[in-house]
């Protein structure tokens, strides 16, 4: 007889713990595809659990920001390298989530694996490329350099659950800032998979935190959030995201639209290769003014 | 006087490194015997003790490397993504800092320095070059260099003794991130980690060819810098041998940058803090013998503090450790060659015979290979040739100032322009002087500090290009259009 399988509980990431949702509740998550099959019973994060991360994201800014750009980079690098031990798991859960064949799931998560090693690249390089002196007239040093904006919530895409997650959120890390994400609702357990990379890898707990369950249930805690400094809205596809960029105004969030035209909302393809929005959507500004003078 | 501690011996052991008897040349992919059978042995100048033979590529060798390099460039490097480059580039990396105990080891018992030095400066810092550089393959575009910036195909780059890993890792990494292959000559006396590195590109999977290492003394760099299928030549050394390449290659379209020597300035002004600033002057010309380009061999001080600054160094440099550079408390190891000690004794013997005061701390140097104690040399003026020529070793020339535009005179009246020190207290006052400093890098309440994210390079003869940085790419990098 065929040996049965020891099946995984996917639970939230929280502060680098893996807690279940403090609501108990969990839902159902079944395979992409014409006869879709059980997969696993997802936590149902709630209100309460979106704070949780929240509050661990705080938690962690003032490490991850201070660590030298260097150490960032090669946190993030080392990601990559425990992503590429992952690939046949994280093939399997891709194939199984979005419903695609092994060699187009094997495309995304090379790409996927390629794109995190893209972003690690980029922690000491991007205050090069964006910072500057300014040539004030007078006898002035004045240096422009970027900063993490602080805590980022991340509404995951809701198709692509490991390229596009990865996507979205290594951007934001990138320059110090942390995360809560809420995952794809229909397709969460890719991210989980990710969480589980993510404590494996040196990246401090609350750095990254994620939370599944319904994504209009939870996006409005997270929009409205006060001690939440910025909004990626990329997982609005099926809801008014104008209702969350509203919400995200009382606490003058900075907001990263959804992709599409006027009011739809699409999910790009992920596949293209990225530019530097992502990551300056998440940054501050800082100048500093000095005098010269014997 | 302070007294010295006494510390048991504390010696790194050799074990991690296995030297063969004998190396030939890397040339793609490969270690091959050079053309005419010749060698040469590399010595561990704190023993005299031979190391290894190591071959000497002539110039039929030379060539055997530059097409190797050329075939890499045009079959598998110049078509590969910048994201594949970087990622060999990161092995690299990798490889570098698991191997690094055996790198350090190597480094000190090829170089002379002392291992703290090779294990906590050289190979970490080394290491962090090719990570920063992989970073850079696939972002080439965002460099602010200008539109579509393209590999230049073949570079020779010919580097010295003083750090040889590092000076490896200045030079190869943001090479191949641009996408060149290389031929690399290390200097004669240290060319042992350059051949373990062949180890790590083989590690690595590296594509045979773009990393090719020749070894050799002037006559194989002179072979590389004149090789016709050169598209480029990256040299740090003297300003002398600097100059002699740039006239070589005139009226060709071979591209240059040019790392040379230097006489930095350290300037003290009366308002730094003292213990601070001690600590500085003797990381700035003690630390690797002295055996830096950009060391602050002139110490400039303003003359109010000057008796207690210089009463203060004398007193911190009677704590110095000078002896077994393997020995984990030394500070200050050996000198890395014989004919490298004669110039040194030769410019501290024309120092006192112009005039200058020569003091050392009392040391017992071992009788075996090449010693110099940590020298100061007070009463020093502009003129002296303590004062102009680079000595390249532990000597330090005090001079003093009374203004800042003193200093600054005095500190920018040399040919050199590599870097320079600045200790003060006030801010504004770092910023001016070195707005007017003609000087590639510049210190302020710190010296010797090197990292690859910032580019590193000089004014005047002390050459041209940076190494490091966003500018460091630009050596590598074609990015003009038609005018």
């Amino acid at each position: 007889m065929a040996r049965l399988e020891v099946r995984k509980t996917y639970k939230l990431y929280i502060g680098g713990k893996f807690p279940r949702s403090e609501s108990g509740r969990s839902y159902e998550v079944v395979s992409t595809g014409r006869s879709p099959k059980f997969l696993a019973n997802a936590a149902q994060g709630s209100r309460k659990d979106i704070r949780d991360a929240v509050v661990a994201a705080r938690g962690a800014v003032k490490g991850w920001s201070g660590a030298t750009a260097y150490n960032r980079g090669q946190v993030l690098y080392r990601v990559g390298e425990i992503l590429e031990g992952r690939r046949e798991q994280f093939i399997a859960e891709v194939s199984a989530s979005e419903g695609l064949t092994k060699p187009q799931a094997t495309k995304i998560v090379d790409a996927a694996i390629d794109r995190w090693v893209w972003y690690a690249g980029w922690p000491d390089k991007l205050p090069q490329v964006l910072g500057n002196l300014n040539p004030v007239a007078g006898p002035y040093f004045d240096i422009s350099a970027p900063e993490p904006t602080g805590v980022v919530g991340i509404l995951a895409p809701q198709a692509s659950s490991l390229l596009g997650l990865v996507s979205v959120i290594a951007p934001a890390i990138v320059s110090g800032n942390t995360v809560v994400v809420i995952t794809s609702e229909d397709r969460p357990l890719p991210a989980i998979s990710l969480g589980e990379v993510l404590a494996t890898s040196d990246v401090p707990g609350g750095v990254v935190n994620i939370v599944t369950g319904r994504t209009a249930e939870l996006a409005p805690w997270l929009a409205s959030h006060a001690d939440v400094n910025a909004i990626d809205l990329a997982g609005a596809t099926e809801l008014p995201w104008g209702e969350l960029e509203a919400a995200a105004a009382d606490t003058v969030k900075r907001v990263v639209r959804p992709a599409g035209d006027g009011a739809d909302a699409v999910e790009p393809d992920w596949l293209e290769a990225p530019d530097l929005s992502r990551m300056t959507a998440f940054l501050e500004t800082k100048t500093v003014w000095h005098p010269k003078g014997l | 006087m302070t007294p010295r501690f006494e510390y048991a011996p504390a010696p790194e052991s050799r074990s991690v490194v296995d030297i063969a008897s004998s190396y030939g040349l890397f040339i793609g992919g490969e270690f091959v015997d050079p053309a005419d059978g010749k060698s040469f042995k590399t010595i561990n100048p704190a023993t005299e003790e031979k190391l290894a033979d190591v071959s000497e590529a002539n110039a039929a060798d030379v060539d055997k490397a530059v097409r190797a390099a050329r075939r890499a460039y045009d079959r598998t490097w110049s078509r590969l993504s910048g994201a594949e480059r970087g990622k060999y580039l990161f092995r690299i990396a990798r490889i570098m800092a698991e191997r690094a105990r055996e790198f350090a080891v190597l480094e000190t018992l090829d170089n002379g320095k002392p291992i703290k030095e090779s294990r906590d400066v050289d190979v970490p810092t080394a290491a962090a070059h090719f990570f920063y550089h992989a970073g850079w393959a696939d972002k080439l575009d965002y460099a602010g260099l200008g539109p579509n910036p393209r590999s230049l195909g073949v570079v020779g780059q010919v580097i010295p003794w003083n750090f040889p890993l590092l000076m490896l890792a200045w030079k190869i990494a943001p090479a191949l991130a641009t996408g060149n292959t290389v031929v690399l000559k290390p200097a004669e006396t240290t060319p042992l980690t350059a051949l373990l590195f062949a180890d790590v590109c083989r590690q690595a999977d590296l594509p045979p060819g773009v990393v090719n290492i020749v070894t050799g003394a002037g006559a194989t760099g002179q072979a590389l810098i004149e090789h016709p299928d050169i598209d480029k030549i990256a040299f740090t050394g003297s300003t002398g041998v600097g100059k002699s390449i740039a006239r070589t290659i005139a009226g060709t379209r071979k591209r240059l940058s040019l790392e040379l020597g230097g006489k930095a300035a350290n300037i003290v002004f009366d308002d730094a803090p003292v213990d601070q600033a001690v600590e500085g002057i003797v990381n700035g010309i003690f630390f690797n013998q002295g055996h830096v380009c950009c060391a602050g061999s002139r110490l400039l001080v303003q003359e109010s503090v000057a008796d207690d600054v210089i009463h203060r160094l004398q007193r911190r440099l009677q704590t110095l450790r000078v002896g077994d550079p393997l020995d984990k408390n030394t500070d200050v190891g050996a000198i890395n060659s014989a004919a490298q000690l004669a110039r040194i004794t030769e410019l501290v013997k024309a120092g006192e015979a112009e005039g200058a005061q020569r003091w050392s701390p009392e040391c017992t140097l071992p009788e075996r290979g090449y010693w110099f104690a940590p020298t100061v040399f007070t009463g020093v003026s502009q003129s002296h040739r303590i004062a102009q020529e680079e000595i390249f070793g532990p000597v330090l020339s005090v001079l003093t100032f009374r203004t800042p535009d003193e200093a600054v005179a005095k500190a920018n009246n040399t040919p050199y322009g590599l870097s320079a020190g600045i200790w003060t207290d006030k801010g504004s006052r770092i910023l001016a002087i070195a707005d007017r400093l003609r000087a590639g890098v510049v210190w302020a309440n710190t010296f010797n500090r090197f990292d690859p994210t910032s580019p590193f390079g000089g004014y005047k003869e002390s050459g041209y290009g940076r190494e490091g940085g966003r500018q460091g790419l630009a050596a590598y990098l074609d990015t003009e259009g038609t005018h």
